[in-house]
């Protein structure tokens, strides 16, 4: 059957009424269909056509004509229906207005009234100015920048903490809020344990430990690096970070980790822990335990990153199960890496893109008799005189400044340790190899993969040499993570590295294998 | 604790943050954008740039300006922004330029811009000097008249420091006919000459003839009666007109065909009735339908009146005047009474009618800016997508370069409204710090001259102003007032 109807007054483009023609025509049921508008010209094609010259009549140029050729009318209708529905869809704005993207945070804000939280990563002398801007539009911060000035520091965080806004950085590359993972964060599972860090591999390593040891994180704060090691900033961050954690609900047990900080800072903060009344733990990376004296009884020590993660864990009811390796394995697991060992091989090399994780081994494995030579070294007498070569036994950070400059971090761009290996396989001092794989939103989408090729090839020239080489490495991530912790892990194992849980479980090892090489 | 009577309610505060959704702005970096639009956070990217282009020294004034405990630039813009939102432009009579013009006098001669002498002119508006001048009777030649501009006796003052605008050269000599157009929130007038075509017209620098009799037709003719129909018809309220004629496809300045469609429709049954000869009646009646930018000679004094009323508010960083004359640009500030900020008239980006090209081209000339500097024109492009070959060819270029526009004003028009943009008013107060600040230049849409002074209009487009004005301008007032 055939069915002509006129809408009056009803105006729509002809190119568009041409493609809902065809949707219409698409339709079951529907042998031909023409939406139109009814100009003289139209209304005698359809007439042409075989619709009624009557049910056309009424039609002028200014009205639209639904014409239907269609099984039955039950189908007639229903395409009617249809188009109809879609000529309403044509009668909603197309643009709202609010696309485009803001060039200033006024303008964003204009988008997003209630914005909560300015995240900046551009250049440094800009990023102070903004910050500020987003401090008195009301937004905490998280100040990703860096060659943010000391002053700027100390002005910022002043002025977020007389308005109650954290101020996470400068040089903060990490934070998990609300479970939601800020630049370079994991993929972390929700849960009792908050976290205020002035590291950022640091914070990564932990909140992963949490995760894959059960549990889970509520807040992941970070600082920057210079909060707590300033005098004149103070650790304004750390100290609002526990207090603001205090205050939150989902927040059972809380965990602070820095370097080692000015003693009177130290003080404040084993004091703010303290206060909050809730289980705490405190690792200062570096430092030893024994000699940051008494805390208030709600307040752990913690000697590693792994211990500060499996004592939160538990304080926070959860089985903390990472077990503490045992010595006698270790050692077995050292023996058997260190088998076919040339006598010259006697050297570690750590090649890390983690800061923290780097000071972590470094920390762990010099010792007087052994002095481990770094970039990131306090002693001065083992600082690398040049951070692009390795002396001795070196544990190199390369997400150093003397390494990004003009190129992206190694945890995004592999090639910095890549090459740095490949460079440095010729070396017949070599022992054994200390890496960190740092998964995450942000890092390279597969670095256990793109770091195996130098891995084998150093492996290679250690063979030809007529020894070997053994490889220790852990991973820093989660299941969660887009590159997936297991799959990393297995990729590693399966090229023969030795993968252990934790950072600190992995230089314990290599130390181990160094324990293995025959004194000189 | 370092300060324990504080940290209370600023922990409360902060973690706030923990109980409410992540509401990200993100300022560098895209990937942690999109990172987090993928965990499901609502987050907005700013398209970052240095602002003030890098410049140190832009930076430190412009901070120092926020800083200032001096004078509460907020507040001040916040009035500047009312008054310009709430003008009420009304087109009252038509007057002579000698007998309304505050300041006027038989020798002087009103100019578009920021003020220029006779020997720094260009072609086109030298032409128009000449036109004026024979028009006036005070030169009977060419020759005569350069001689009599070169002379020192002609007193040659912007269009602006006379409550008055003039498109293109904006000449207004003593005995022109004008438009006299009253703010009623305020009780500011405005003046504009009465547009008078395309093609060879004073306004382009011709003075032939032709367009000498054309002047005196619409002195003796035209404007006597529309004078005498607008008397019939009563004050007719523009603001409601511009309102219209941006939902039908004009932004005010180069497209006016529905406005000057809308005033004759006002005007038309008034003419008839005045009982003048049919043939005088048609004769008007053509000139307006023949003559799409007709409108212009309005909205320009609409936007003058409305935009004056924000002037000479201690403190207010709003633009309220842009000017050319064809060698300058210049800008004015409300907190800075009427010192002119000025940088060189650029070539206009656009479209040459046939036969010409950019080689033709006069420089970036006429006071029509005062539509943008009132939010609409440029500002309005998305409004008349029937001009968007002018802005780049699409229609999203069209909505792009309004949407621009609210990144350095201050408020939205609640006459003047968008339809595309879901009836968004059109951004209004531009403020000079932002334009700075963001580095983006006011739209500014526009008529090319022919660089010869005769020729006439060879194309449109879009300009794009000076910097070193709104730098300068942001330097000055943050010396006057941090």
């Amino acid at each position: 059957m055939k069915l002509a109807l006129v809408r009056k007054g009803a105006y729509f483009d002809s190119v568009f009424l041409m493609s809902l023609g065809g949707a219409v025509k698409a339709a079951t049921g529907v042998a031909d269909a023409m939406v139109s508008m009814g100009t003289p010209l139209n209304l005698e094609l359809l007439r042409d056509r075989g619709y009624s010259a009557a049910e056309l009549a009424p039609a002028t140029p200014n009205d639209l004509v639904i014409a239907v050729e269609a099984a039955d009318r039950a189908a007639a209708d229903s395409a009617v229906a249809a188009a109809d529905e879609l000529l309403k869809q044509k009668v909603r704005p197309v643009s709202g207005g609010a696309a485009a993207a803001p060039t200033s945070l006024e303008g964003a804000l204009r988008l997003l009234p209630g914005a909560n939280l300015a995240v900046i990563s551009v250049p440094g002398a800009h990023a102070a100015r903004e910050a500020r801007k987003a401090l008195l539009a009301g937004l905490h911060v998280m100040l990703f920048s860096d060659n943010v000035s000391l002053e700027d520091e100390v002005a910022l965080k002043q002025l977020g903490r007389s308005s109650g806004l954290l101020v996470m950085g400068p040089d903060c590359g990490t934070a998990i809020v609300n479970g939601k993972p800020l630049c370079f964060a994991n993929v972390v599972r929700r849960g009792p344990v908050g976290v205020v860090a002035a590291s950022g591999t640091g914070l990564q390593e932990v909140t992963c430990l949490v995760d894959r040891l059960g549990s889970g994180v509520s807040q992941a704060l970070g600082t920057g690096g210079r909060d707590l090691k300033n005098e004149r900033v103070g650790g304004i961050t750390m100290t609002m970070g526990i207090e603001a954690l205090a205050q939150d609900p989902a927040t059972q047990v809380i965990a602070i980790l820095s370097k080692p900080p000015a003693p009177a800072v130290a003080a404040r903060l084993i004091a703010a822990l303290g206060a909050t009344g809730k289980p705490a733990v405190a690792h200062f990376i570096g430092q030893d335990p024994a000699a940051l004296g008494k805390a208030p009884a709600s307040v752990r020590w913690a000697a590693s990153l792994e211990e500060a993660a499996a004592l939160a864990v538990s304080l926070a009811g959860g089985r903390a199960d990472l077990r503490p390796p045992d010595p006698a394995a270790l050692a077995a697991r050292a023996r058997q890496l260190a088998r076919g060992l040339s006598p010259r091989q006697r050297h570690l090399r750590g090649y890390f893109t983690g800061g923290t994780l780097a000071d972590e081994a470094l920390f762990l494995l010099h010792r007087p008799g052994r002095p481990v030579h770094s970039n990131n070294q306090t002693d001065p007498a083992f600082v690398l005189a040049d951070a692009r070569t390795s002396v001795g036994h070196t544990i190199v950070d390369l997400g150093d400044d003397v390494f990004t400059v003009g190129r992206p971090h190694p945890m995004i761009d592999p090639s910095t340790r890549t090459e740095r290996i490949l460079a440095e396989a010729a070396d017949p001092g070599v022992a054994v190899l200390l890496v960190d794989v740092v998964l995450g939103h942000g890092s390279h989408p597969d670095p256990a993969g793109a770091l195996l090729p130098a891995l084998a090839e150093a492996r290679r020239a250690a063979e030809a040499r007529g020894g070997r080489l053994p490889v220790v490495a852990s991973v820093v991530g989660t299941p969660g993570d887009p590159q997936g912790y297991a799959s990393q892990r297995a990729k590693l194992e399966e090229a023969g590295c030795a993968v252990m849980d934790s950072n600190h479980q992995a230089a314990l090892l290599a130390g181990r294998i160094l324990d293995e090489v025959p004194a000189p | 604790m370092t300060d324990p009577a504080r940290a209370p309610a600023g922990a409360r505060r902060a973690s706030s943050l923990f109980r409410s959704d992540l509401q990200v702005v993100n300022l560098g970096v895209a990937s942690f954008a999109e990172n987090l639009r993928q965990a499901g956070v609502e987050v907005v990217q700013v398209d970052w740039r240095p602002p003030a282009g890098g410049d140190p020294a832009l930076l430190e004034a412009l901070d120092r300006i926020a800083r200032t405990s001096r004078v509460d630039v907020e507040a001040a813009n916040r009035e500047a922004a009312r008054r310009i939102l709430e003008g009420r432009p009304t087109l009252v009579g038509v007057g002579v330029a000698g007998e309304v013009i505050p300041g006027m006098t038989p020798t002087t001669v009103l100019h578009a811009g920021p003020p220029v002498t006779w020997d720094r002119m260009c072609g086109p508006m030298r032409g128009a000097v000449i036109g004026g001048l024979l028009y006036e009777g005070l030169a009977g030649s060419r020759e005569e008249a350069e001689r009599l501009a070169r002379s020192g006796a002609i007193r040659f003052d912007p269009c602006h420091h006379h409550d008055a605008v003039g498109p293109m050269a904006g000449v207004v000599t003593s005995r022109m006919p004008v438009w006299i157009l009253r703010n009623e929130a305020f009780g500011n007038q405005a003046y504009c000459t009465f547009n008078e075509g395309l093609g060879k017209v004073l306004r382009y620098g011709a003075f032939s003839e032709e367009v000498l009799a054309r002047l005196r037709w619409i002195e003796t003719t035209l404007a006597p009666v529309v004078k005498k129909a607008l008397a019939r018809h009563g004050p007719l309220d523009m603001r409601n007109i511009i309102a219209q004629a941006l939902q039908m496809g004009d932004e005010g300045h180069n497209r006016n065909r529905a406005g000057t469609s809308l005033v004759i429709r006002e005007l038309a049954p008034h003419l008839v009735r005045l009982g003048e000869p049919p043939e005088t009646v048609a004769a008007v009646l053509e000139f307006l339908n023949a003559n799409d930018h007709f409108f212009l000679n309005l909205s320009m004094p609409a936007s003058k009146c409305t935009v004056d009323a924000a002037r000479g508010i201690e403190g207010s960083s709003v633009i309220v005047t842009m000017a050319r004359n064809g060698t300058d640009f210049g800008i004015r500030i409300s907190g800075l009474g009427d010192r002119w900020f000025i940088g060189p008239a650029s070539r206009v980006e656009g479209l040459y009618l046939p036969g010409f090209g950019p080689e033709d081209a006069a420089p970036d000339i006429g006071d029509s800016v005062i539509t943008e500097t009132a939010g609409i024109g440029g500002f309005a492009m998305a409004a008349a997508p029937a001009i968007v070959r002018f802005v780049g060819g699409t229609a999203e270029d069209a909505l792009a370069c309004t949407r621009r526009m609210y990144e350095i004003t201050l408020a939205e028009s609640e006459a003047y409204r968008i339809p595309v943009l879901g009836f968004r008013g059109t951004p209004t107060a531009i403020d000079v710090r932002k334009v700075v600040e963001t580095g983006i230049l006011p739209a500014i849409n526009t008529g090319i001259a022919h660089r010869e002074p005769g020729v006439g209009m060879v194309g449109a487009g879009l300009v794009k102003p000076p910097e070193n004005c709104f730098r300068e301008a942001v330097a000055a007032f943050a010396e006057r007032y941090a």
